[in-house]
């Protein structure tokens, strides 16, 4: 990872007919929460609170051991594996206690449909809610 | 997921939702600074870098000599790079032999240059396929790779990432390098196709 908070400014020059990401027909998060996923570990590992390269070898490990075990005709989720690893990589860098996500989580499943984000913080943009 | 274990049965949405939240409450992750880096390699980051990579390299024998002998700086030389590309190696395509990239163990890409992964290059089939039979899988791509044609299949590393650079199709000669970027597939880049005369 490189030190600075964002990539360089031209990488995100815009210009031409083929414009990315999408110029091969492809969303790059199937769902919101991915993209959630994907930029914590992200920032995480930007801000040093763990290396690129701890966070990889949980990613290596959650996706070995979803191919060595896991339920017949489970289809194979890359971002599910990688939230796992970020889950493991939160609680080894001591950032989180182990239960601390689950206990939230549930706390979360328990709002009533259409709940209005009463737990926002108010920085206002989309969470991946998938329900 | 039925035998997983029960915090596992929580959707990966609510888990990720408790997870920022938690985060973002002990001030760890800065909400602005992660929606920036969603928005740039959802948006703004894809294959059109490598394309222009390509294009130039076409379009500028000295240029392709440095990208294919010092990738990574050649690359940043265009402005791109950032994290999985500190690294970078460009295999160059001929009539001998053709190049494939595969990550086995985990799907490393060169996000600088193509952007995050499409789901083939992410699953199981693909990572453990081409290893063991890349004719075969290349095929069921759409791409076949004469017999005398050889195949190396380049498994990305902890530090490396692959760039392919394919070869130019013929009849462009008048094509300056943006008109040729538009030509360049982020398949062809990988590896898993060519690109197509216009």
């Amino acid at each position: 990872m490189s030190a600075t908070s964002c990539p360089p400014g031209p990488v995100l020059e815009i210009e031409g007919v083929a414009a990315p990401p999408r110029a091969n027909g492809e969303l790059v998060f199937a769902e919101p929460w991915e993209s959630r996923a994907f930029g914590m570990a992200v920032t995480l590992a930007e801000a040093g609170l763990f290396t690129w390269d701890e966070f990889r070898d949980s990613l290596v490990a959650r996706i070995a051991a979803w191919e060595a075990d896991h339920a017949s005709g489970e289809e194979y989720r890359y971002y599910r594996c990688w939230l796992a690893a970020l889950e493991d990589r939160v609680v080894a860098a001591g950032l989180l206690h182990d239960a601390a996500v689950a206990e939230r989580s549930a706390r979360l499943a328990e709002r009533p449909a259409g709940h209005d984000h009463p737990d926002d913080h108010g920085h206002g943009h989309g969470h991946g809610h998938g329900h | 997921m039925s035998k997983a274990a029960p915090a596992d049965r929580l959707s990966p949405a609510l888990r990720t939702e408790a997870l920022e939240q938690l985060l973002v409450e002990r001030e760890l992750v800065d909400p602005a600074v992660m929606d920036k880096f969603i928005k740039t390699y959802e948006q703004d980051v894809g294959p059109l870098n490598g394309a222009k990579v390509v294009a130039r390299a076409w379009t500028d024998p000295g240029y392709r000599a440095w990208l294919l002998r010092d990738g990574t700086a050649a690359i940043k030389d265009m402005g791109y790079g950032g994290p999985q590309g500190e690294h970078m190696v460009v295999l160059e395509q001929s009539d001998e032999v053709h190049h494939v990239v595969v990550c086995t163990l985990c799907s490393c890409y060169p996000w600088p240059v193509l952007g995050l992964p499409p789901s083939w290059y992410k699953d199981p089939a693909y990572r453990a396929g081409m290893v063991r039979t890349p004719r075969r899988v290349l095929r069921e791509m759409g791409l076949e790779v004469p017999e005398g044609k050889r195949i190396e299949v380049w498994d990305s590393s902890a530090e490396v990432r692959y760039l392919v650079l394919p070869q130019r199709p013929p009849a462009t000669e008048d094509l300056d390098a943006e008109a040729l970027a538009a030509l360049v597939t982020r398949d062809a880049m990988v590896g898993v196709a060519e690109v197509a005369a216009p």
